[in-house]
């Protein structure tokens, strides 16, 4: 059994950071509690990341192992770019709901637990002894229990009506937080305002006694100073910042069909789009979203198309054509858990490949990979800039992770140049073909309906600069190079990806996307601890930044970490029970990629776990392919031999 | 056109369009196909109704009948199979300006397309939608379609097609937010040019269900009712398809039929004896997308920034 801890005052602990989570059953509204929850840290000058735990079902069964809802909330002293790794303190409204998140590792020995002990009287006994079971499986575990008679107090204020018990718990971490109960008071108004005065007033009441509460039946105290950021911030989730993204660029169409964990951007352009001038289509069918998107676009209006895993295998037919015709398009992919219908509301990194080659044929296209909340918002603006100089689809790939995480950014400076510019409709100057296509870049300009003299028809079959539908070989041929160079062409304009730690070392750490916050922080412990080891990351993946040949020669061995399928290696060719072996592993897709481009041997970690990588475990991972940390007199390079990973040998070739 | 103003001065417009104005290359479809005809009624419309070339963009799936773009000279999408109709959807949505005028068959808008066809004509977007009907798969060599009679014999179903055919038009006219379905034949230029030029005068989705020869794969399929105008039943009415008296002497069978009136016009639907040609519905009142995908088009740049700054203004801390 758990113990009872002492109720009394006691001052404030110090710490630099602290990750606190709030479980519950699906509709309790834990999610509601901690946005507010980090939007007051993010007021009061914290670095905040915000992760909500989604279950498939909308509404799992009540008390479900599985069906854990709730958000956690990691917030601290400096910018927080992750999710972190074990939770500090974890407010849960019922017990079952902790063994989906103990199962994912969430959680360490000494993890307080603020328990809701009204299942202890419950009039069922098969629910009593549930709950008196889970206690003594938490007790072993190390977790600190502290039970609470939290619904009871509540219902306190409500007069028995079973809601508002996530406002209750907001005060209650307010209080534990030492936040600005005003400033909550604040947030609770706004997020509460459109349900009516009555409903607000019930709960700032709620806030209010849930602070009372903790204030006399918790003793723990935390200060978790601000981090000394005075710019102005702005606090969303990525599906949000793709949204802004799309105002800020002035696209005014955006067509989509509902698909988790993608539909959330268009929950929040349905309001937002109207009010700046733009349409939001929600089409019949994924294939009709990106067919009206790339009708729009054709017809001078740039546009986007927003979706998931399932969708773009949906879509494929029509993105071929897009690369095919060169029509400019913004296609936002917010990946998830797949094949098939997958993970619908988990986080994985396994379309990279789909999106580059599953295009039957060749078809080349611009793809850009957001690495922050902040990034999603910004690489909207570059992707539509991209589209139409390249006249091509640019996509985007995401994932759930920035999809549904929270975090304050510097509040972006809109500025005209970032808007769509306004219709051409001047004449096509004569003798300028619809592919006017530069011999060495492949650019070309193109007429809109509406142009006079520019009239074309645009086909998807082989085409010459004319647009005229040619099967010889010549013309083929032509078009195909013509669209390709394109790529060659962008990546001229890029520059090489900035190196994380050392320019030099033992291990260089690849990432991409939503992995960025965890992968650095991961690299910064290692590095304190000594290691040689840096990282970068990678925003673009076709075409590549440029440079890596040469950075990747810099480094012993260089290895992915990445949220997808790749095969652990079993052992060495020709032993027993041997199968997958360093000649025939699969690995992780910007591994592979990055094997194919660059002739290096690139080693990778990655795992389908559906959640996002915890700095902990790639540390770990990062660890088995090192060198032992060698006092600091001694010369690394005698460990590394000894303790080599299985696979690699010298990264540069 | 040309005409006096009340100031005595002439209104001369600047440009005039010829049938040449609208013609690109030499079509390539069959000697004897209906698709010709079909074209050239399209041209001529335009030419008549004197429509900037560049204002106009011909829109179409795969097929035969598909092609139909690459033999306007204006500006055309011949994009994928069965998807003609979202592309449409998605120039109107933002181009008010545009005339789209969409060609698609029966395999495309019947088979590979149908789920667009029923959305289509729920969104009721300003197009006119011409379907070659001509009951056989063409460009890909004598498959059965969605409207093959039963029984006719097609290289995947060499024994005769299994299944009834789908009836195009009992389908479209049990579609919500229907706003006007006609039907016309190849073969009568005269009521094609008439039919195409209502439809194309209607604010709305258009729909004309158009029996069209293959003299390649399907010569037989339209024979009868070709060579026997007994068997054709003329819909007129003063808001119908106007009447021209050659049509009207060349078919005996004539009905009068108020184009308002759905549930005769799902009644005249039905497979019967004589094949009804004409107007069969039109409700012009019918709620557009269009009139909601189009707002908001001509907010000023200052707007759409002042617009971000205020949505920024919602997620500041």
């Amino acid at each position: 059994m758990s113990k009872r801890r002492q109720l009394s005052k006691r001052s404030r602990t110090r710490v630099e950071e602290h990750i606190v989570e709030i479980v519950s059953d699906s509709g309790e509204g834990a999610q509601k509690a901690g946005q507010t929850f980090g939007t007051v840290n993010a007021k009061m000058g914290n670095g905040v990341w915000t992760v909500e735990i989604i279950p498939a079902e909308i509404k799992p069964p009540a008390r479900s192992r599985a069906g854990a809802s709730g958000i956690r909330v990691r917030f601290g002293s400096r910018n927080i770019t992750n999710m972190g790794d074990q939770a500090d303190l974890v407010v849960a409204f019922n017990e079952q709901v902790l063994y989906g998140r103990i199962a994912q590792g969430a959680y360490r020995p000494g993890t307080v637990v603020l328990l809701e002990n009204k299942w202890a009287e419950d009039s069922q006994e098969e629910i009593r002894n549930l709950y008196h079971q889970a206690l003594e499986d938490f007790a072993e575990l190390g977790l600190d229990v502290v039970e609470l008679p939290v619904d009871a107090a509540c219902s306190g204020v409500t007069g028995g009506a079973r809601v508002g018990k996530n406002m209750f718990v907001l005060g209650m971490l307010c209080e534990i937080y030492g936040r600005d109960l005003e400033m909550a008071e604040e947030e609770v108004s706004v997020v509460f305002a459109r349900k009516g005065e009555e409903v607000v007033a019930k709960n700032l009441e709620l806030l209010r006694a849930g602070a009372a509460f903790a204030a006399d039946n918790v003793d723990l105290r935390y200060e978790v100073p601000p981090w000394s950021n005075q710019e102005e911030l702005v606090v969303m989730n990525g599906n949000q910042a793709v949204g802004l993204g799309v105002l800020a660029a002035g696209i005014e169409v955006v067509a989509m069909y509902p698909i988790t964990p993608a539909t959330s951007v268009s929950h929040y352009l349905g309001g937002a789009l109207p009010r700046a001038g733009g349409h939001l289509h929600q089409a019949e069918d994924e294939i009709a979203a990106v067919g009206y998107a790339i009708g729009a676009s054709f017809a001078g209006k740039t546009a986007c198309t927003v979706t998931s895993g399932p969708g773009l295998a949906l879509k494929t037919e029509f993105l071929g054509l897009a690369s095919m015709c060169e029509v400019p398009l913004v296609v936002v992919l917010v990946q998830r858990g797949g094949p098939s219908t997958g993970l619908p509301t988990k986080v994985e990194q396994g379309d990279l490949l789909a999106v580059l080659h599953g295009t039957p044929g060749d078809a080349p296209k611009v793809v850009l990979a957001p690495a922050t909340i902040e990034e999603c918002f910004h690489f909207v603006v570059t992707a539509r800039k991209l589209a139409e100089e390249f006249r091509t689809p640019v996509y985007l790939l995401t994932d759930a992770n920035l999809a549904t995480g929270v975090q304050p950014f510097p509040r972006p400076k809109p500025e005209r140049g970032w808007l769509a510019p306004p219709l051409d409709q001047s004449p096509w100057p004569d003798g300028v073909e619809p592919y006017a296509w530069d011999p060495e870049t492949g650019l070309s300009p193109r007429p809109v309906p509406g142009q006079r003299g520019g009239e074309y028809t645009l086909t998807g079959l082989a085409h010459t600069r004319d647009s005229k539908v040619a099967y010889d070989p010549q013309s083929n041929t032509t078009g195909a190079r013509m669209r390709s160079r394109k790529l060659a062409a962008l990546q001229k304009a890029l520059i090489p990806p900035d190196v994380h730690g050392d320019p030099e070392g033992d291990l260089l750490v690849v990432g991409w996307g939503s992995t960025l916050g965890a992968i650095d922080e991961a690299v910064d412990r290692l590095r304190a601890d000594g290691h040689r080891v840096s990282s970068i990351h990678l925003r673009f993946l076709s075409p590549l930044e440029p440079g890596l040949e040469e950075i990747f020669a810099r480094f012993e061995r260089v290895m992915t970490v990445e949220i997808n399928y790749s095969d652990e290696i079993d052992g060495e060719t020709g032993s027993e029970g041997v199968l997958v072996t360093a000649a025939n592993r699969r690995r992780g897709q910007l591994a592979r990629l990055l094997r194919e481009q660059t002739l290096v041997d690139v080693d990778c970690w990655s795992e389908v776990s559906g959640q996002p990588v915890p700095p902990a475990e790639i540390v770990a991972q990062i660890e088995r392919r090192l060198p032992a940390v060698a006092p600091k007199t001694a010369a690394p390079e005698t460990a590394a031999q000894e303790t080599a990973a299985p696979e690699t040998t010298a990264a540069a070739g | 056109m040309f005409g006096l103003k009340s100031d005595w001065s002439l209104d001369v417009p600047e440009r005039y369009f010829t049938l040449e104005s609208y013609e690109k290359g030499v079509a390539r479809w069959c000697p004897g196909c209906g698709d010709f005809g079909v074209l050239s009624a399209v041209q001529r419309i335009c030419r008549d109704e004197q429509i900037p070339p560049e204002k106009v963009v011909a829109v179409s799936g795969i097929g035969c009948s598909s092609r139909f773009p690459h033999y306007m000279g204006t500006y055309g999408f011949h994009g994928l199979h069965g998807r003609a109709f979202p592309v449409a959807a998605g120039i109107k949505a933002r181009r008010p300006d545009l005339h789209v005028w969409v060609a698609t068959g029966d395999g495309d808008c019947c088979s590979i397309g149908a789920g667009h066809w029923v959305h289509a004509v729920r969104y009721n977007m300003d197009m006119t939608v011409m379907l070659f009907d001509n009951s056989i798969y063409g460009l890909t060599k004598k498959q059965t379609s969605p409207t093959t009679p039963l029984g006719t014999a097609t290289n995947t179903h060499p024994e005769g097609a299994w299944l009834p055919p789908i009836n195009v038009l009992q389908t479209t006219l049990g579609l919500t937010n229907v706003s006007f379905v006609a039907r016309t034949v190849d073969w009568n230029p005269l009521h094609m040019y008439q039919t195409l030029r209502a439809a194309y005068d209607h604010p709305g989705f258009s729909f004309v269900h158009i029996l069209q020869r293959c003299p390649t794969y399907s010569a037989e399929v339209f024979a009868d009712i070709q060579h026997d105008p007994e068997r054709i039943l003329l819909l007129s009415h003063p808001d119908g398809v106007p009447g021209d008296p050659a049509v009207e002497r060349m078919y005996p069978n004539h009905l009068q039929h108020d184009p308002r009136d759905m549930a005769a016009a799902r009644q005249l639907a039905e497979v019967g004896e004589k094949v009804p040609i004409g107007l069969f519905y039109r409700n012009p009142d019918a709620p557009r997308y269009d009139h909601y995908s189009v707002r908001g088009l001509d907010t000023p740049p200052d707007e759409r920034l002042a617009a971000v700054e205020a949505e920024l203004d919602r997620f500041a801390v």
